[in-house]
């Protein structure tokens, strides 16, 4: 298997543990909740009186966390449809904000808030969806693990002179020599796909992309 | 029994807490494993019962801070895991022999916190 294959076969690996994870968690709050309605009908059949306020509050919120398993399970289904089109036109300011929510959970796994910036104006650029979802990943991965925990990692994107280019910031104290393995031949490898160019300097990762692959 | 929920899923140990509220048992709950250490600095427990995932330390790193200072205490985790893989990686580590998959049932938690507490 190429470097490019096995990549992608992680990063899909990666983003679908993490949203079956997520959905697991709504499923979760759903259960307790539903068990509850269910305690407080048990408890009335027995001759306590139910509160009708409470029942509506607790269907209220069953009702919300079918509208996060909703929106999880659309992003889910968007992330899997990146790789119908080998090459296609890319809103670059949607896209950013697309993987900054597939990283939501990682992030707050990591006490990192991700913050997103939209474009002026809208930027698009011809590209490979998928494998810059991949990249952008991967930037995002190396920016959790030097922003530190309890700080906000904001992304922005801007237009550049021939495409867009996407910051990621701020980065921490990087230890001397990091710019030695990052960008990895994993990197490396999407960067020639995509012709992309990555920069790493005043406390910022910098992703250029052309305005066509 | 006295019980420490600890997950940072607010609505699902705050509602779990006072669904074994009815069932006798005596349950507290934190969203992240700084409270919960705070907590235990005021409050003892016989049991906690841990999310393997939570924010800035995993529910197994929060285990063996725990355990240093209540050696006696027992723990359950819970995870969000669809499989056993990932769990048992790190459970091999820290000796967390008891764990559950969510979503949970009531009456299989309540089982097994009585299985860890006669051990």
């Amino acid at each position: 298997m190429d470097i490019i294959a096995e990549t992608s076969l992680r990063f899909f690996g990666k983003m679908s543990a993490s949203i079956s994870h997520e959905i697991k968690n709504a499923l979760a709050v759903m259960n307790e909740n539903a068990g509850l309605l269910e305690d407080f009908t048990f408890m009335a059949e027995k001759g306590m009186p139910m509160d009708p306020e409470r029942v509506k509050v607790l269907a209220e919120k069953i009702m919300q966390q079918i509208q996060r398993a909703d929106g999880i399970i659309k992003n889910m289904n968007r992330f899997a449809h990146s790789a119908d089109e080998a090459v296609k036109s890319v809103d670059v300011g949607d896209m950013s904000d697309f993987v900054a929510r597939l990283y939501g959970r990682i992030a707050s796994g990591k006490g990192v808030t991700i913050k997103t910036k939209p474009p002026a104006i809208r930027i698009t650029i011809t590209t490979a969806p998928f494998l810059l979802e991949n990249l952008m990943g991967l930037c995002i991965d190396f920016a959790l693990n030097s922003v530190g925990s309890g700080k906000t990692l904001d992304i922005i994107t801007e237009e550049a002179e021939n495409g867009a280019c996407i910051r990621f910031s701020p980065l921490g104290n990087l230890s001397a020599g990091v710019t030695d393995i990052f960008p990895s031949e994993r990197e490396k490898s999407l960067m020639n796909e995509l012709k992309a160019r990555i920069i790493i300097d005043a406390g910022a990762l910098t992703l250029n992309l052309p305005k066509k692959q | 029994m006295r019980v420490l929920l600890v997950d940072d899923e607010k609505e699902l140990v705050s509602t779990l807490a006072e669904r074994l509220s009815f069932r006798g048992i005596d349950a507290e709950w934190t969203v992240s494993a700084a409270d919960a250490l705070k907590l235990l600095e005021t409050q003892s427990f016989d049991i906690a019962v841990l999310d393997v995932k939570l924010p800035k330390i995993s529910g197994l790193q929060l285990k063996k801070k725990m355990q240093e200072k209540y050696p006696a205490m027992k723990f359950i985790f819970m995870t969000g895991h669809g499989s056993e893989e990932d769990f048992n990686a790190g459970a091999a580590e820290t000796g967390a022999d008891y764990y559950l998959v969510k979503p949970v049932k009531i009456e299989a938690l309540i089982e097994k916190m009585n299985e860890v507490l006669q051990k």
